[in-house]
Formats: C-alpha cells, structure tokens, sequence
C-alpha cells in the first residue's frame, strides 16, 4: 500500500519520538570525546566586590586539576570581555569586580567532572564587597552606587515611540482615564536541561568544533569567528552543533561564559572541554526574563470608547545589557501593546537600567517582551472594565480591531496581517460557559464566596522578521531551506533552524511532503549542525514556521517547477498541459497520463531533459515580507480559598488563532506547554533580591515549577484566519499561551476581589500575597 | 568500592568512588545516557530510575547504595525490538517533546503503574508530581500514562 502524504493539516505523530523514547536522544551531556576534560566554574558570592586576590595553589594541588583560569589570563588573548548582542559589553571572566551573586569569577579544568569541582572548591577568592544597587528606580536616582565604572550612570539607554503631544492631548481631554503600576517580575526559563558545551579544538587542522546547547548556531559561528578572529579560529573552520536540545524558550540564545571559558581552555591546552552547568548556576546566572515595571494608562469615553495608551516603563537590566533582542529594538516588540484594540493615539517609552544583577532579558517562550506588551495591556483593560463597570468582554468587543480593519496599521506601526479578534473571543464564551458563570459569580459573591472570571484577548506578533527592520548583528534575520531529492524518490531537508522540542522532524517534512507529494515518513530533516545546513537565525520568537518554514515551501516549490519540466519531457506534452493534483502532475483532461514525483526524481538523474541539468534540488533564504500576527482569547475561572488565600484555576478554556496549522497534534502540545509556562509566572514562579543582592529563589527548592497537581486540565479551541503573507498561511504558535495567559489569570484573581476594593496583585500571585489581601479586607477565613 | 547492580537484566560489577553518584555510574561508567540530570535537588525528577521495583532519583543516591541492586532504566523498556506500553503510549499521545523528561517520567509512572494499574486522573497526576515538564503542560504525559494502563490492563 502507497503510504500516506501526511501533508498539511495531518496529526502526523513524530519522527523524532523514537530516539528519545529509548533513552537515544543525543544531548549535550551524552557527548563524550577522548581525552575529554570537564570545566567547573568558580562563582561570586558578592553582588557587588573588588577582587583582591585569587589563590589557585590549593586547587592547583589536587591531583587530575590541570588548570585554573582567570579574567586576568584571558584578558591577555583579549577574551576577558565579549559583547553582547545590544553593542553592550558581558565579562566573560572578571579582572577586578564582579557585579552580581553568582558571576563567575574563574575557571577549573580537571581531568574528572567531579575533580573539576573539588577544584572550583578550593580556589579561594578575597574580595572586598561594594555598595549594591538592587531597585532599578533607586539606581536612577543621582546620587546612586554606579554599578558600571566605564559609565556615566545606571541609565542605559531611552527608548520611545508613537506621538507623545497627541496621546498626552487625549489623556488631557478623556472622561475616563485608569492608571496600574504593574511589575512582572524576574523568571527564569528553566528548560529542565540546563546550559553545557564541548569545545573541541584540533590544533593540527586548525579548527574548533563546538557542541552546544544552542538555539542559534549559525550566529553563534558568525559570533564565535568574530570575537576569536583574532586568535586564528577562522569561520570555515568553526563547526558547531547544536545537538538535541531540552527545551530552550529563549534560554539558549545567549552567549555565557561557559561556553567561551571552554573554548579558550580547549585551545590553550589542546584537548576537548566539556562544561555542563547545574541548575542553580543555570537559575542564578544565566539569562532572566522580564523584569519590566509598567506604568500603563489608558484614556477612554465613558461609553467605553478607548482613545488613548501610555506606558512608561523601567526595564531592570542587571549589570549590562545583554538581552537578546534584534538590535534595532532595544525593548523588543514592545511596541505591539496597543494589542486587540482600536486606540487612535498611542505613546510608549522604556528605559533601560543597570543593577548589581544577572544580565538578560531573553523571552521566556515569547517573542521580543511581547508577554510584557499583553500582560499590561490586558490587565489594564479589565480595570478600566471594572471601573466603567462595564463586562470585560463587552469593553473587548467594542473596541477590537473588525475583521474588515486589516491589514490594520497600528498606531505604532506594526502592520497586522490578519484577525478576527471577536470570533475567537465568542468561541472562548461559548466554551467555558460564560453568561452562566457571572450568574453564578453573582450569587456565590452573595454568599460571601469568591469567584473571579479573567479574560485575555491577546494578539502577538512574531516571525521576525522582515530584513529591512530586522538583523542581530547586521545579519538579517531570514531564515533558510534546503531540499535534495534523493534518485529513488526520498529527499533530505535541511534548515537555519534548530528544534528544542518543537517537532521540526515531523512539521518541515510535512510541509515539504504537501508541496512535492513525498511522504513525509520520507523526508529526513536535518537542523543544527553548521557544516551542513544553510544558513539561518535560529529558532526562538516563534519564527520557525514563519521564516524557516515558509523557506521549505518556497523551496520546494522551486524543486517543483523544476519537476513539472521533467514531467512535460516524460509525458511528451507541453508544461501547460500538465496540473499538479492529488501530489501528482497529471495531463489535463487525459485520466490516468500522469507521474509522481519518485518517477520525476529517477528521471531527474537517469533521464532527465537535453540541456538541462541532472538533479533535483532547491534552496531558499526566506525574507518574510512581514511578521506575523497570531491571536487569540482566553478566559479563566479561579475560586479563591478564604482560609489558605490559595488561587484555584477551577477551568481555563484557550482559543488560538495561529492561521493555518501544519500539525494539529503538535499545535495543541505547544499550546498546553505554553498556558503552562503562562500559569507558572502568574501564580509560582519569581526571582528576587534582597538588598545585598543576594537571590531569593536560586534553585528547585525555592523557585517552583508547576508539576502535573497545579496544572490545570487545559481546554482548547482554534479559529483560522491564515496569514495572507505567508506561503501557506501560518502564523507561529510555540510561545501565543504563554504570552496570553498570565494576564487571564492575573484578572480573574482581580475580577475576584474587586468588590473588596482591590484593584491590581502583581504575579506571582502566592497564597500567601492573597492571604494578606482578604486579611486586611477583613475577610479572611 | 567494588560494587555489583543489574542493570535491565545485565550484571556488572564496577570499582566506583564512595562518593559517585548513581546517575553518573549509569550515564559515565556503563553509558546509559538515556537517564538525564535537570537539577541537584531531587526536584524535577530527571533522573528517575527504578530501583528494586521502586522508582527513585538516581541523582540523590550513592552508586554504592545500589550494590546488590536490581535496576531498570528507560532503555531496558522496549523488549525484543517491541516498545512497552508507556512508550507507545507517550507516541501516540503526543507526550513528549524536548524529550528529556521524558525517560524519568516513564519510569516513574512505570512504579506507579505496577502499584497501581487502574488510576484515576488524578492520581496519575499525584503520581508524577515528582517530575518536572516543562514543555507539554502533562495533558498529554497523562493521556500516555492512561493509555498505557489501558492497554496493560487489556493484555
């Protein structure tokens, strides 16, 4: 029996499954090199301290420790310092100040994993501590500790856009205007594998081969020759390897010292250096997400009319800025917070803050500080709701976009390619039930129980992006396919991307297979290996179907215009004469005159035209015209415990719009991680500093995930509107629930409690935040 | 210390360090990387084998404390080349995704399936509790978890 296309649309079930159900999944820890040697990291446990000394004897003399390195060795090749991807500088290693707990302060290179870190123990470091900046509002304030010597102050840079005189006009003559100060705190991304690397340096070929825990890894060539070039590790001869992945959600992006502590070890002593981190050098250094405090306004008529947005924010940085944004867009997408809705005047602004803490500002599962741009825009519809006393819902429906709007033009000038914002909302009331669940809120409110309903009409934006806006580092972010069809019929893709449990093996197969009719069961996919694949962005910010994706079709497209011209020779007839249907070229008119693509790809090498080339192959780097624009909304039912002041998420129905969905399956397994990563900030998780700068919540015992018992039964629904831009109308949805529910919850708990006088909780919203609440109300039970 | 485990169904005998971790003797010392590490807390359940018919994180535990053990790790599921009913079930449920939760999680619900074949939701839920996803939300590590005591229960 022919086997099935498993074309678009198809619930294929994974390619990728096999390995990783049998314990033969290739991550970073699983690579073993001979002669392999580990490197452990020597860490501050000052926020802020002059180095005076670093005693390595004691390290030095234990035997199997080989090395021990300093900011001041590596300052001699010129690799104490890197820059990161905002044209801000990141130590790799310190030469005389660390500027947050946890920094590394140097490293240990031993024979054994566990010698390395006998080693790591017995460096004694002297330090001399200095004043700490924590509260990004005290760093700004004139007289405040400056945590970079080489600046003028804290302030890193200002960054606004929209029309400040016009919004500040409406705000002037609105009937209604509501103000929140929200803060989303700090949170990590946690993907269960933490960061690692081996960096292979072959001194006799003169090239460096990187294995890493990366989303990106031809940037991170690009990068890596570009930092190093002067050390002789040229780009053709750096090869890295991206190899399974557990889970990235933006933390991968970035570049840490580890890796290039690692590298330089490789090359200075010849052999192969392997860094694996653990989880609280993984919670308590590598990149954070968030850490916005946002002032958000809107002004309205009192018939609910939104007329105008203002956000002024302070983006808490750490000690530089080293977030991983497209480097036009030092606030990322921000820009997008006018969301669903109709505003006519619009201004934002962002400043950027040093503070004696960790560098970041990475995603999260979100694109470019979209979570940010929706959790305050959706928070703060739902007050000005309350305070119109009008339904969240019906504040929504009276100033969405109309499906009729788009492409809309956003008063800060994204371009929205498509929407129907009310359909998806209607479906979501339908779901959950939502005119008998205010019934029921307002009878159990009678009783003196509390009931809240949150909704969150999100719409993102992703797929970045368009080359004209977008680069990372000058290089613009497209992203690439590239197709061999092998003589028997079966094909070999290869991509700039790299999956972290998207199912990139299943979902680019498909799409090839729906444009050439070769099953997908068929086609190999090949990603992360620099060597081999052409080049691309990486994947984060939800842009592999939107940029790498769109590649495969366009390229697979070329392959079959290619094959139409083969067949024509085959068939004996003209080009014209011949249609692609049922994923096979058939002549018009004439049933059963046709040939496959297996018959076309033997004769692509066997038989194929006079004149033409032999084979059959594509490539193509994939500019998207635009981003992408998925939607969605969700709504949220909580009861809340009087005595405990826990928050149950009794029911949460989600319905996503991404467009057209390659594999429904797939798609319905991004979204309940997404929700979940979307639950975990707003009820769990947080880091946070005391005032020395010491972390509150640096490992699994203190910052808590949320396993099987917190999380919800998702429910899910799915409208489609495809985007017209794209070349077979898909959006991206990996990071959409992460983004939009946070803000669901956040104003169901609120929705619970308005009655009470309480008009906004900041997330995580703990038991214990709650507790006090319904204390000071006088209600607790 | 010389120390002597069964390892899905192998003997091996090794000279360990007193203070090498079991996770390390799999992953190092015989190579079944299959069992992963994701914290050093015994908290996201990784590293979850079972030992004696009991799963535990292998992370928190000594080699030497297995000696004379009987160990089952996620690459002594499949038997004879045919895969065991969690694993066709986390496939066809879609309940994987990065994968490296994955071998922990099947052998934690391995334990929790002998003990207790036919579970409700909720206590499967409880039952994997130990184990940290971050990728899949559970709703589909249940559904494998289901499908497989389900098709356990009807062989």
């Amino acid at each position: 029996m022919a086997k099935e296309i498993h074309g678009m649309g198809h619930s294929m079930k994974r390619k990728e499954d096999a390995r990783f159900l049998q314990g033969k999944g290739k991550y970073i820890d699983d690579i073993k090199l001979p002669g392999m040697l580990y490197l452990d990291i020597v860490r501050s446990p000052y926020a802020h301290a002059k180095i005076k000394n670093i005693d390595a004897s004691k390290a030095m003399a234990i035997p199997g420790v080989l090395a021990v390195i300093t900011g001041k060795d590596l300052d001699k090749y010129g690799l104490a310092w890197m820059p990161t991807l905002m044209s801000d500088k990141q130590m790799v290693l310190p030469i005389d100040t660390v500027k947050y707990q946890s920094q590394e302060v140097a490293g240990v290179i031993a024979a054994e994993r566990y010698i390395a870190a006998d080693g790591a123990a017995a460096v004694e470091v002297e330090y001399d501590p200095l004043p700490v900046v924590v509260d990004p509002f005290k760093a700004l304030e004139p007289d405040a500790t400056k945590v970079r010597d080489d600046k003028p102050s804290n302030h890193i840079w200002h960054w606004e856009t929209g029309d400040k005189a016009a919004t500040d006009l409406a705000f002037r003559n609105a009937e209604v205007v509501v103000k929140e100060n929200i803060y989303i705190p700090r949170i990590h991304v946690c993907s269960i594998e933490t960061c690692g690397c081996v960096a292979s340096w072959d001194s006799v070929e003169g090239k460096l081969t990187m294995y890493m825990t990366t989303q990106a890894p031809h940037a991170i060539r690009t990068v890596i020759a570009l930092v190093a070039g002067h050390l002789g590790l040229s780009e053709e001869r750096i090869q890295v390897i991206s190899p399974d992945i557990g889970g990235g959600f933006g933390g991968k992006v970035p570049v840490y010292p580890g890796y290039v502590i690692a590298i330089a070890a490789s090359v200075l002593i010849g052999k192969p250096v392997k860094w694996i981190e653990d989880r609280m050098e993984n919670i308590q250094a590598d990149s954070f997400a968030r850490d916005y405090h946002i002032t958000a306004e809107i002004a309205a008529k009192k018939d609910g009319t939104m007329q105008a947005l203002r956000f002024k924010t302070v983006a808490d940085h750490g000690y530089t800025d080293a977030a991983a944004n497209p480097s036009k867009f030092p606030a990322g997408l921000f820009s997008v917070c006018t969301g669903s809705y109709n505003f006519q005047n619009a201004f934002v602004e962002v400043d950027g803050v040093y503070t004696n803490k960790p560098p970041g500002g990475i995603a999260y599962r979100c694109s470019f500080r979209v979570t940010e741009a929706v959790h305050a825009i959706e928070q703060i519809t739902d007050v000005l709701a309350h305070e119109l006393k009008m339904d969240p819902a019906e504040l929504r429906s009276k100033n969405f976009i109309k499906p009729e709007q788009f492409p809309y033009k956003s008063v800060l000038g994204w371009e929205y390619d498509s929407g129907n914002y009310q359909g998806a909302l209607d479906l979501a009331m339908n779901m959950i039930g939502y005119r008998e669940l205010r019934k029921e809120q307002a009878e159990k409110r009678a009783r003196g129980e509390l009931m809240g309903i949150g909704i969150s009409s999100f719409t993102e934006i992703v797929g970045a992006g368009p080359s004209k806006h977008f680069d990372i580092l000058g290089i613009k972010m497209f992203d690439s396919a590239e197709i061999r069809i092998h003589p028997t019929g079966k094909a070999i893709a290869r991509f700039g991307t790299k999956s972290q449990g998207q199912g990139h093996e299943t979902t680019y197969a498909q799409i090839v297979a729906e444009e050439l009719g070769i099953p997908a069961e068929d086609i190999q996919v090949e990603e992360g290996d620099t060597d081999t694949a052409p080049y691309g962005l990486g994947t984060y910010a939800s842009r592999s179907t939107p940029t790498a994706g769109a590649a495969a079709a366009v390229a697979a497209r070329k392959i079959r215009e290619k094959a139409r011209k083969i067949a024509a020779y085959l068939l004996e007839v003209s080009e014209e004469d011949l249609e692609w249907k049922d994923y096979k070229f058939q002549v018009k008119g004439v049933p059963g005159k046709e040939k496959t693509m297996q018959e076309v790809a033997f004769a692509a090498y066997t038989n194929h035209p006079p004149g033409m080339e032999a084979g059959l192959e594509a490539v193509n780097y994939y500019d998207p015209p635009n981003l992408t624009f998925p939607f969605g909304s969700y709504i949220c039912v909580v009861d809340i415990d009087k005595g405990t002041g826990e928050v149950k998420v009794r029911r949460f129905v989600a319905v996503d719009d991404c467009g057209n969905r390659i594999n429904p399956m797939i798609v319905e397994g991004q979204i309940h991680g997404g929700l979940t990563m979307g639950l975990a900030p707003a009820l769990y998780e947080g880091i946070f500093y005391d005032e020395q700068g010491n972390i509150q919540g640096g490992s699994f015992m203190d910052y808590m995930l949320p396993t099987a018992v917190e999380t919800p039964k998702w429910e899910t629904g799915e409208t489609c509107t495809p985007s017209p831009h794209h070349p077979f109308g898909a959006k991206g949805v990996g990071e959409s629930a992460t983004v939009g529910a946070p803000a669901a919850i956040v104003n169901a708990v609120v929705d619970a409690l308005w009655h009470l006088g309480v008009r906004r909780i900041d997330i995580p919203i703990t038991p214990w935040k709650v507790w006090q609440i319904l204390n000071d109300k006088g209600v607790a039970g | 210390m010389h120390i002597e485990v069964t390892v899905n169904g192998t003997k091996h005998a090794a000279d360990v360090e007193p203070r090498l971790l079991l996770v390390h003797f799999l992953r190092e010392v015989l190579n079944l990387t299959g069992t992963h590490i994701g914290c050093d807390t015994t908290s996201c359940g990784a590293c979850s084998i079972v030992l004696n018919g009991r799963a535990i994180k292998s992370c928190t535990l000594l080699a030497v404390q297995a000696n004379g053990g009987d160990i089952l790790t996620v690459e002594g599921l499949a038997v004879g080349g045919k895969l065991h009913a969690l694993q066709e079930g986390f496939h066809e449920q879609h309940g994987l995704q990065c994968g490296f939760c994955t071998p922990g999680m099947m052998m934690t619900a391995y334990a929790f399936l002998k003990g207790n074949p036919k579970p409700t939701e909720d206590e499967i839920r409880w039952g994997i509790s130990g184990n940290l996803c971050r990728c899949t939300g559970y709703v589909n590590i249940v559904k494998a978890i289901q499908y497989a005591a389900e098709k356990t229960g009807t062989e």
